[in-house]
């Protein structure tokens, strides 16, 4: 099976706020955009491919060419990559593709929002603001709250079984001094004990909404050797599409990232047992589980018992999410995705400080968009 | 439920010509739905084609108005404001007996819900429009369907 070789050598990060106040999305792009490039060694004028989120921002239209302006670069590709949180993961393979069909050498992947007060509702006039919004349900709470009911029904899967995956996230967070909630853990009676916010979904089981910033380079696996730092190399990727709104979603308890990682799986040779870093997409805890159960980690209904297998701590068997998560460092919108793409790098670089996991060899990234709807899968190995 | 959800002041539907049927239906307490004539498969919601086999020979018809609760959740913080007099109150995936699944607001039975439930179609007066609500059947002790 024919794989995009690409490797990531540069990341950025900005630490994510509550708030921002004047700060406009560009701004942010900027800063986090000079990270990784610096990360990687590499002049500016290196860049030549560009892959940004839609709608940054105030920038509704000509996203790539605004942002390409205002950070002083021409790319020979330049586009919008709108998969919602499986945007981060799925710009890696898009990078690596593009470099290989000879578009660009190296290419900038990056996104970040701001969070001011005044920030107005959203427009929308899909299907879901017709179909489901009138009936009372607006927004992801409602629609996870569903996923996650689904699965109690059939499985028999409790609360406590959810409540350990974000309890899991906070302590990893705590040894992240940038997470939203480093210095402040919670165990799953705390998860448990927090607001019912739409049943079975408590508060603490949902990501705290941030703003912030992600940005990777991208080159070809030759061009990677004479750069600077460690190259963590694309061994395989996946993607899959199947709806928008959790209604016309196909399957309630398994979704389109079971067959985004059987490929990604496919093309590296690899299987979800040899990962050293599950590196899992978690705006709530049942996509969590789903994806474990989708990875082929456990059975399907199985998640609850695994976790409880398993150490997800750096030290642990199954280090999962060991930047804490978005559950425990915050969701920078589309950016929130891409924390996992960043923090398998560090690891893989073997540069993750006093998280690093003992052997780090190959890391599964997820990512997901929407309700269980847009799936990219990756995995990564290190040099 | 003790406060007039017509009263409510929610988000009403974001109609066109094309989906006008179906809320004009909905207004006379009706639910009407598409169905392709070329592959014989029920459409929700609805559109130009047949997302089944690329048909454009869609007619409306009317749904049965039985359905199976596929999922449910009870909503104490809404999304919109325009909810909060109504928390909680609870929507559901209403899976109906021609196939396609639609979300709708489920009001309250005797028992409480449990997935799989058999629900019938019960229009309901909402922030000021008639929309296509259901309600779980009620049933005969001893005479309950099992859930699929």
């Amino acid at each position: 099976m024919s794989r995009p070789k690409g490797a990531i050598v540069g990341i950025g990060e900005l630490k994510p706020q509550r708030l921002t106040r004047g700060v406009t999305t560009l701004e942010m792009i900027a800063e986090v955009s000079r990270l990784a490039v610096l990360d990687a060694g590499l002049e500016p004028a290196a860049i030549d491919g560009l892959l940004v989120g839609p709608q940054v921002g105030e920038t509704p239209q000509h996203v790539p060419a605004t942002i390409a302006e205002y950070l002083g670069l021409a790319p020979t590709m330049a586009n919008v990559v709108d998969l919602g949180g499986a945007s981060g993961a799925g710009m890696v393979w898009r990078a690596a593709a593009a470099i290989e069909a000879g578009m660009c050498e190296a290419v900038l992947c990056v996104l970040a929002n701001n969070r001011e007060e005044t920030a107005p509702r959203s427009p929308n006039r899909n299907p879901i603001r017709e179909f489901d919004v009138p009936f009372g349900a607006s927004g992801a709470n409602i629609s996870y709250a569903l996923l996650m009911q689904a699965h109690m029904a059939r499985y028999g899967s409790i609360a406590r079984d959810f409540a350990v995956i974000a309890a899991a996230a906070r302590a990893n967070a705590q040894l992240n001094p940038d997470a939203i909630f480093f210095g402040k853990p919670a165990d799953a009676e705390a998860v448990l004990a927090s607001p019912m916010i739409a049943s079975p979904l408590h508060l603490l089981e949902i990501v705290m909404p941030v703003a912030g910033g992600e940005a990777i380079v991208v080159t070809s696996a030759e061009r990677a050797r004479s750069l600077r730092k460690p190259p963590v190399h694309l061994l395989g990727a996946g993607e899959k599409v199947t709806h928008r709104a959790v209604s016309q979603a196909p399957h309630l308890t398994s979704g389109p990232l079971k067959s985004a990682m059987e490929r990604a799986f496919a093309q590296s040779g690899t299987r979800a047992d040899e990962m050293d870093l599950l590196s899992l997409y978690d705006c709530y805890t049942i996509m969590v589980a789903t994806t474990i159960e989708d990875a082929g980690l456990c059975a399907p209904g199985g998640f609850g018992a695994w976790l409880n297998d398993h150490d997800l701590s750096h030290k642990g068997d199954k280090p999962l999410n060991t930047h804490g998560g978005q559950l425990g460092f915050g969701q920078p919108d589309l950016a929130g995705g891409m924390t996992h793409v960043v923090e398998a790098v560090r690891q893989l670089r073997g540069a993750a400080g006093e998280r690093q996991i003992g052997k780090a060899g190959l890391a599964l990234v997820t990512g997901n968009g929407a309700t269980m709807s847009e799936a990219t899968a990756l995995v990564l190995g290190a040099a | 439920m003790a406060i007039d959800l017509n009263a409510l002041k929610t988000p009403g539907p974001t109609i066109t010509a094309l989906t006008k049927p179906f809320w004009d239906a909905a207004a006379e307490g009706r639910l009407k739905i598409q169905c392709c004539e070329d592959c014989g498969k029920a459409v929700f919601y609805p559109r130009p084609i047949c997302p089944h086999c690329w048909s454009k020979r869609l007619v409306w018809q009317n749904a049965s108005g039985k359905g199976r609760l596929k999922s449910f959740s009870e909503v104490h913080k809404p999304g919109h404001p325009g909810w909060l007099p109504a928390a909680p109150y609870v929507v559901g995936l209403v899976e109906l007996a021609e196939g396609p699944t639609m979300l709708s607001f489920i009001l309250a039975g005797t028992r409480p819900l449990h997935v799989g439930d058999m629900l019938r179609l019960a229009p309901t007066a909402i922030g000021g429009r008639v929309l296509p609500a259901f309600r779980p059947v009620e049933v005969e002790p001893g005479t309950e369907e099992k859930p699929k």
